[in-house]
């Protein structure tokens, strides 16, 4: 059990880190271009180790930032658990891809969730309706080379 | 559910709070750095600033005074001034699909969902949601809030839409006919319960006349610095007051506090409404105009 729970801390950190990340006040013009934070840690962690991040931590993340953006509650819960799913339903098959096809996959992971939360969006109300939501999902699989690669040698050292 | 939600507001206010931190620090260090001819050039603008004001505040005080007796003259209702408070911005919503701010006064300062939010130049928006200590403020550019308005000029009485665009409202149902201009201020109208008469909201930008269209096109762009503001104020209009100062001490409320000499005197006999505000409505017209946002 000791070491099922091995660098729990850490992954609480990155989580931490990535709300605030999210919430970090941004000019306008960059705010599409703002990379899904959340998303994109929630990803690694599914994908690296699924037998202890998943749908529940997705849900929880996801009422966190609702909080913080004041979104209705549940909205990006729904957005990340639905996320952490599709990560555990293709976890194995996504790591024995090179980066550049899971910079792709990446893509169409979070692009999918960022559909989605436009779907809920519309459905809620007012909305204005744009493609403009790839912007996030294309600079979130920009980074995720970069992230897998810093990530992998800290989960090495203290996760597992 | 209003009350889970603010209640678990308070586990992210920290992390709104810090996410802030590097734009107040770096505010900070440009006060710190900036220079000395810059901050003596800085404090001449407001000197003169602050005599202009005070002028316009001298004879506001004997207007107001002089309004108060005519309008107690005219047994007319009595109008009270707001009080308010200050707000920072602390927080901006990290959606570009919404227009919202998070300010650092909460219940524990009077606050209310609902509450008229202004700042130096004009309406900002209102408040749609309280927690202890922070409250979140939608913005009048918000896709989803409206705000009922009339033409400084005339008193032609609209609904200014927001539009998702920060620079940009949208008059609701102008008819082609409707005596409005480009330039034309709109203030708030009041007839919608929730903002007090009288606060500039925007300047009519562009009007179109589409023989296609049932109404005019009129855009408009709303006079608060709704992406720049940093200090804002929450009015208290009407009766919800969680303080009550000393009417007596300022100039501009004297007159209120005079014994009712008045009402010794005959009244004067003029129609009841003769001069009766312009927005002063019956309520079943007040009602249907009402279009504040109801999150």
């Amino acid at each position: 059990m000791a070491e099922r729970q091995r660098g729990y801390w850490l992954i609480s950190l990155t989580f931490i880190l990535g709300l605030y990340l999210q919430a970090m006040p941004m000019p306008d013009g960059l705010l599409w271009w703002r990379p899904e934070w959340v998303s994109l840690l929630l990803l690694y962690w599914c994908l690296e180790i699924p037998y202890r991040v998943g749908v529940f931590h997705g849900f929880v993340l996801g009422l966190l930032l609702d909080l913080i953006e004041g979104s209705f509650l549940g909205h990006n819960a729904l957005m990340l658990s639905f996320l952490a799913y599709l990560a555990l339903l293709v976890h194995s098959r996504m790591r024995m891809y090179t980066l550049l096809k899971q910079s792709l996959m990446v893509f169409v992971l979070i692009g999918t969730s960022q559909l989605v939360f436009q779907w809920t969006q519309s459905a809620l109300g007012a909305t204005a309706s744009t493609i403009l939501l790839v912007l996030p999902a294309t600079t979130s699989a920009i980074l995720w080379p970069f992230m897998h690669l810093t990530f992998d040698a800290m989960r090495r050292r203290y996760v597992q | 559910m209003a009350q889970v939600r603010s209640t678990l507001t308070i586990v992210v206010t920290p992390l709104q709070w810090s996410a802030d931190l590097p734009g107040r620090l770096w505010g900070w260090g440009v006060d710190l750095l900036s220079h000395r001819n810059a901050l003596l050039e800085e404090n001449e603008t407001l000197k003169s600033q602050v005599l202009l004001l005070s002028k316009r505040v001298e004879r506001m005080a004997a207007l107001a005074a002089e309004n108060v007796r005519l309008r107690e003259l005219l047994h007319a209702v009595a109008v009270d001034e707001e009080n308010f408070i200050t707000a920072e911005l602390i927080g901006l919503d990290a959606d570009p699909f919404t227009h919202q701010v998070v300010i650092n006064r909460g219940r524990e300062d009077g606050v209310y969902v609902g509450q008229p939010v202004i700042d130096a130049t004009g309406l900002m928006g209102q408040v749609i949601s309280v927690a202890a200590y922070t409250s979140r403020v939608l913005l009048v550019a918000d896709a989803s809030h409206a705000v009922p308005v009339q033409i400084n000029r005339n008193g032609l009485r609209l609904i200014a839409l927001g539009t998702g665009a920060i620079d940009e409202l949208r008059l609701a149902h102008v008819p082609d006919t409707a005596d409005i201009e480009e330039n034309d201020l709109l203030v708030t109208s009041g007839l919608g319960g929730r903002f007090p008469v009288g606060y500039p909201v925007a300047q009519v930008t562009h009007i179109q006349h589409d023989p296609g269209q049932p109404f005019a096109i009129v855009s408009a762009r709303p006079l608060a610095q709704l992406d720049r503001s940093r200090y804002l104020l929450l009015l208290f209009p009407n009766a919800r007051q969680p303080w009550q100062p000393d009417a007596c001490r300022s100039p501009i409320n004297s007159a209120q506090c005079r014994p009712h000499r008045l009402e010794d005197t005959e009244p004067v006999d003029l129609p009841a409404n003769a001069f009766a505000d312009e927005t002063e409505q019956p309520p079943a017209e007040a009602a249907s105009t009402q279009a504040s946002h109801s999150p």
